[in-house]
């Protein structure tokens, strides 16, 4: 059997949706996070699986930003982690309700 | 034998990514995310872009999951247990639909494989394509300018995060 885009596709799909429980079930906000980049990861494999069967390496220069990208999310991220557990002293998600009602 | 290599680093980053998402120690968490990355990396190999492969073990596997380790670190919490109380409705919700999600992913591509594109082999160009020479190429002549302007995007988040991170004076 060749390995095939489809492969790389099913598998990135498979990734993204461990990502999306992720996201969708913890409460843990740095988990959640981790989560994201999970999801981002995909997505990259995804067009770097497309650049190559599709001999573009413009796909690649798209991953490149994407990771620029992904590095200053989570500089931003991580900090702002560290601002709402100075301010709540947790990580939980639950606990930060104040903008409801 | 590529067959092979491919199923091996499909099953480890699987099983790496499901790790990731149900421990409930955030630094094993992050243990388990380094071993996605590196299987990732080994995709990035075998679709022949290895500068790609450099820069995810560089940026990702080192420098932001460092990032995340020293943020677990700084925040010293405690048991880790008491943070994760009881399954609420919005969680299996929110499972059934991530789930969903991913069955109509599936679907999608098993009602149109490839997305319409024709399942060749590309040969050696495409391994020549995603070195650091030809990457280089490109990124300095035909996007330089989105190339400058992911620099200034990274001094924003520099200052951001001090910022953000600076603790307020009262």
């Amino acid at each position: 059997m060749v390995i095939g885009l489809n492969h790389y596709l099913i598998l990135a799909a498979l990734l993204f949706t461990i990502g999306v429980v992720g996201v969708l079930t913890r409460r843990n906000v740095l988990i959640i996070m981790m989560s994201v980049e999970l999801m981002l990861n995909s997505a990259n494999l995804t067009l770097i699986a497309f650049s190559h069967y599709l001999l573009n390496a413009v796909g690649q220069v798209f991953v490149f930003f994407s990771m620029t990208v992904a590095a200053a999310e989570v500089g931003i991220g991580l900090a702002i982690i560290v601002t709402i557990f100075r301010n709540t002293e947790s990580l939980d998600i639950a606990k930060l309700n104040l903008l409801k009602n | 034998m590529q067959t092979i290599i491919f199923a091996l680093l499909a099953l480890v980053s699987l099983f790496s990514a499901i790790m990731v998402v149900t421990r409930k120690n955030p630094v094993f968490s992050i243990l388990y995310l380094v071993l996605t990355f590196f299987c990732f990396a080994g995709f990035y190999v075998m679709l022949g872009a290895t500068f790609l492969a450099a820069i995810q073990i560089l940026v990702y596997a080192g420098a932001i999951m460092v990032l995340f380790l020293f943020v677990v670190m700084m925040l010293n919490l405690r048991e880790p247990e008491e943070l994760e109380g009881k399954n609420t409705l919005w969680q299996t919700m929110g499972a059934v639909v991530a789930i969903g999600f991913g069955l109509l992913v599936l679907a999608f591509l098993g009602r149109s494989p490839g997305a319409g594109v024709p399942n060749f082999q590309p040969g050696e160009e495409a391994y020549v394509m995603g070195g650091a020479k030809a990457l280089g190429k490109l990124l300095f002549t035909e996007f330089v300018f989105p190339f400058e302007i992911a620099g200034v995007l990274l001094l924003a988040a520099v200052i951001g995060a001090v910022a953000l991170a600076k603790r307020k004076r009262v």
